[in-house]
């Protein structure tokens, strides 16, 4: 294999895994705080379309992401004060709010199928850049610098921060928490809007980083993997960036494998395109045995909080 | 005030003086169980025999393995041994609760909401949950409503649960009312042994004596019961024997009158009964010798 | 003015009942404002949505085809939820399903015989249970949550589909078509009304839905879904095997919704197309809910939801509302119902203040 494509390998399993980083990231920092939302993947799709609109419009990359970061948070309100002010059920909410997100990006979306974007690009200097090795450290778009900033951030502020403290209190005992005077609900609100609007921004990498345009259900079931990830990565940050660039390179395998010839370009295209799913069932599988006991999950997950004064 | 109150209701207990125990009924030969989580306390080589028409009671601060000997007792917690719970000579050990009931033994764990009974649940409904086999509700694999209603119906009325009738939920209860529905519904399946977890935790004097009552009858009437209790006075006052339970282990069998209140402490304390020696020392601190 | 939460002493039936209806008007309201607030007709959205198909006799067999896979899988996922088992791939047990029944009318095309649309269903049935048997042996075996894994096989069976139509069962006279041959006579459902599409299947899922109505609510087998599902604990102390019932619930919801499936590829389609999964598995779950988890409920709620699949088509073409419309309007009204259930355990109390307090 030459040193070219193990450089394009690398950059295009960076580029896959970044959306599932991102969108993961954020859901971790909801069930920290002891709240399951499962409508990850209705709000990639707002903020896909968000993104793609604002790109096409304004050609802004940096103003796409920021609106699509607030129409995740928007949205992620709707799950926020249904399971939160009114103790709604979690599971069911978070599926409806995917059911949502998923209709109203193609009603938002509609007449803009097929109508190319410009990629949200590297904003260092291309000098930076010609040299292959160089390219593997600037030749990114910031979305992925965003990615990696995000994970040591989170990671810092869950375990170094005192609102990371609080944080993980809410989710791992409610009851104290509230008991000692925190704002269960409001904590919760918090940490679901930061999940929508990681949420958002992860959708927005689908037209800036991936497919420069505007199709339905364009993130393809990649919120969902998403959570799945939060679960393999035990609820830990870094354990999440190894997660998501081993289904990067699950995704890249697929494309290289159309191109590639020999042994693997006759398996077939589907279910090469079956296969990040697949891995994902494997890999529930093999974490779980892998588990001994007790689960690091946040104690309170999914559990509703009503506080009786 | 409250000790005044429980002490005037414990004396209205009617219990026969000249009581005599038939053969042995519940027999349990080292039962052991394994923990299920990090918090539980599992119960170890635990035997006792327990006599047709006698109360049995089983002591001890809490969390020392009672909910574990409970569950596996009730048959929720299913052991490896199927000679660890014989009743009348039955091995139980490897039956279910709903097999454990079929052969008359029926229990009553600690919690309330979502073990004993579901709120959300009619009373009816909670009826069906425990007496659907020995009341004959389940005909041909339907449930028969009408039988759950009026059993439900029986129980409200003879252990007077304040309640509007069967088809009401068992949230909207009071706790006191609710746990003489969930002794009602087992006493007056007529089990041939009755283990019980608490039985008059939160309950109100008044209801508390009613529930002493029906347990110091069903023994009258040849039934075998096991109280698991950490109310030592209520122990006292029902049983005829007990035993303590101390991390998961259960001491000899003591009677009831012989056993000074003292030795009773020291077991619950840590201090195991059987080829031991107990020192007391001057400063009331004591040192076993295992 | 103030509102507090009050929890009621009962759960309010009277709530349980309004609520959906509740939910359904909220959105015909809400939903009308929002859409015309983007720029499109929104009266004239609800209109076309909720009444048009209604009151237009023509369009009647079509709501009746639309709601009957929408009621098999529904049914079979409110047991499912009801048992806390959440199977939320039934579009995979669906898809599986109609492939299952697929391979047998391909492997016996050109015969003739009244077996060969049993033998179907049974296929069906058989590859959905199959299907669904794979998140109940993770989650009873390995603990492994089954929401995520019936989610992840449902995009592997799109998958299979395309496969499928593309390669081996790909119609030889199909002129390149990725699809597969029309089914023969003998593997295609009868239309029972003369001269509609009303086909076999409708008739089959009002008939699904009262005998799981009658199970749930007579049975030991409804009685043993509800505990585990309301108290896990209390349903071991009543003798009755969690992991039993998780496996019976995903075999009943994937079983019924393969049923669905063969149903769907032996009446409208005919043949396996790679448009075969058309979210009705997802649908469903709107369905269930709407339904309260009652068979009974799940067959007007899926009315309801067929009504607006076929108002939304209708708005298409009638006032230009784009496909979409009738996705967001299903997704609002399972938003205002999970809203409304609040209302069954607390109600509303007017919090009152001190006299002397003036009220802004």
């Amino acid at each position: 294999m030459s040193a070219e494509l193990l450089i394009a390998i690398i950059i295009t399993v960076v580029g896959a895994s970044t959306p599932i980083l991102i969108a993961a990231l954020g859901e971790l920092v909801v069930e920290k705080a002891g709240v399951l939302n499962l409508g990850v993947e209705g709000m990639m799709l707002i903020g896909a379309v968000t993104g793609f609109i604002v790109m096409f419009t304004t050609g802004n990359p940096w103003l796409a992401v920021l609106a699509a970061a607030i129409a995740g948070m928007l949205s992620s309100m709707i799950f926020a004060f249904l399971t939160l002010s009114l103790s709604a059920n979690q599971t069911a909410t978070g599926l409806a709010l995917t059911i949502f997100g998923t209709g109203l990006s193609a009603l938002a979306g509609q007449g803009y199928s097929a109508r190319p974007v410009d990629l949200f690009r590297s904003v260092f200097p291309a000098e930076l850049a010609t040299h292959p090795v160089w390219r593997v450290i600037f030749g990114y778009s910031p979305l992925v610098y965003f990615s990696l900033i995000m994970v040591f951030a989170v990671w810092w502020f869950l375990h170094k921060t005192r609102s990371g403290l609080i944080l993980r209190a809410v989710g791992e005992n409610d009851l104290s928490a509230h008991s000692i005077g925190y704002s269960v609900i409001g904590i919760r609100y918090a940490a679901v809007a930061f999940g929508g609007a990681m949420a958002g921004i992860a959708g927005a990498a689908f037209p800036l980083l991936l497919t420069p345009q505007w199709a339905e259900r364009m993130t393809a079931g990649r919120g969902w993997i998403a959570v799945a990830l939060v679960v393999f990565a035990s609820w830990r940050p870094f354990r999440l960036l190894a997660g998501a660039y081993l289904f990067g390179l699950v995704m890249t395998v697929e494309l290289y494998s159309k191109a590639g010839g020999g042994i693997l370009s006759t398996i077939p295209a589907e279910l090469w395109a079956a296969m990040p799913y697949i891995a994902t069932v494997v890999v529930l599988v093999l974490i779980s045995l892998r588990r001994t006991g007790s689960t690091s999950a946040p104690a309170c997950l999914g559990k509703p909080f009503l506080a009786t004064n | 005030m409250a000790e005044k109150m429980i002490g005037a209701s414990l004396k209205d207990i009617k219990k026969d003086p000249n009581r005599t125990f038939g053969p042995p009924k519940l027999v349990v030969s080292r039962l052991s169980t394994r923990t299920e989580d990090e918090f539980g306390v599992a119960v170890e080589e635990v035997s006792f025999t327990v006599r047709a028409g006698e109360i049995f009671g089983i002591a001890g601060v809490a969390g020392n393995g009672q909910n574990a000997l409970l569950d596996s007792l009730s048959g929720e917690v299913l052991g490896e041994e199927r000679e660890a719970i014989s009743l009348d000579g039955h091995p139980l050990g490897l039956l279910n609760t709903t097999g454990r009931r079929k052969f008359g033994l029926c229990a009553v764990p600690e919690e309330r909401n979502g073990h004993a009974a579901v709120a959300d649940f009619t009373l009816a409904d909670n009826s069906v949950l425990t007496a659907r086999d020995r009341l004959k509700m389940v005909v041909g694999g339907l449930i028969d409503s009408g039988a759950a209603r009026t059993y439900t119906g029986k129980v409200i009325a003879d252990f007077a649960v304040k309640a509007l009738g069967p088809q009401s939920m068992a949230g909207s209860l009071s706790g006191g009312n609710l746990q003489k529905y969930i002794m009602g519904r087992e006493i007056l399946q007529r089990p041939s042994v009755l283990v019980v977890s608490q039985p008059t935790w939160g309950v109100d004097a008044g209801a508390a004596a009613a529930i002493r009552q029906a347990l110091v009858d069903l023994a009258a009437e040849g039934s075998a019961i096991v109280i698991i209790s950490q109310d030592l006075d209520e122990l006292l006052e029902l049983c005829d024997t007990l035993a303590v339970i101390n991390e998961g282990r259960l001491s000899q069998t003591l009677k009831v009158g012989e056993a000074s209140i003292e030795e009773i402490g020291l077991l619950m304390g840590g201090v195991h009964g059987t080829g031991e020696q107990v020192h007391i020392e001057a400063g009331g601190g004591v040192a076993v010798q295992a | 003015m103030q509102f507090r939460l009050e929890k009621r002493p009962q759960p309010s039936r009277l709530m349980l009942y309004a609520a959906p209806i509740l939910a359904v008007i909220l959105t015909m309201l809400v939903g009308g404002a929002i859409f015309s607030a983007i720029g499109y007709d929104g009266p004239g959205a609800v209109r076309e949505i909720f009444i048009t198909p209604l009151v237009t006799s023509y369009k009647w067999q079509d709501l009746g085809i639309k709601a009957a896979p929408l009621i098999i899988i529904g049914v079979g996922l409110a047991v499912s939820y009801r048992a806390n088992v959440w199977n939320i791939g039934a579009e995979g047990q669906y898809v599986v399903g109609g492939v299952c029944a697929t391979g047998v009318a391909l492997a016996t095309y050109g015969m003739t015989g009244w077996w060969i649309l049993p033998l179907m269903a049974l296929a069906g049935v058989a590859g959905g249970a199959a299907y669904a048997a794979i998140p109940a042996l993770l989650r009873t075996r390995l603990g492994v949550n089954e929401i995520l894994t019936s989610l992840m096989l449902t995009y592997a069976s799109v998958q299979l589909v395309y496969y499928l139509v593309r390669a081996p069962w790909k119609d030889p006279m199909g002129m390149g078509f990725p699809q597969t041959r029309i089914f023969s006579e003998a593997a295609r459902l009868p239309t029972i009304i003369p001269g509609t599409i009303v086909h076999l299947g409708v008739p089959i899922a009002i008939l699904v839905a009262l005998i799981v109505w009658f199970v749930m609510a007579r049975s030991l087998f409804g009685f043993q879904v509800r505990v585990v599902g309301a108290a896990p604990h209390a349903a071991r102390y009543g003798g009755f095997s969690e992991n039993r019932t998780i496996w019976l619930a995903l075999l009943v919801s994937g079983g019924l919704a393969g049923l669905a499936g063969m149903l769907e590829v032996a009446g409208p389609f005919q043949r396996l197309v790679p448009g075969f999964p058309t979210n009705y598995g997802f649908t469903a779950i709107i369905a269930a809910f709407l339904g309260r988890l009652d068979p009974l409920g799940v067959i007007f709620a899926s009315i309801v939801l067929a009504i607006t699949f076929v108002g939304g088509e209708m708005a298409q073409t009638t006032i230009g509302l784009p496909a979409a419309a009738a996705g967001i309007f299903q997704a609002m009204m399972l938003f205002f119902l999970l809203a409304g259930d609040l209302l069954i355990r607390y109600r509303l109390k007017r919090v009152t203040h001190q006299p002397t307090e003036a009220r802004a």
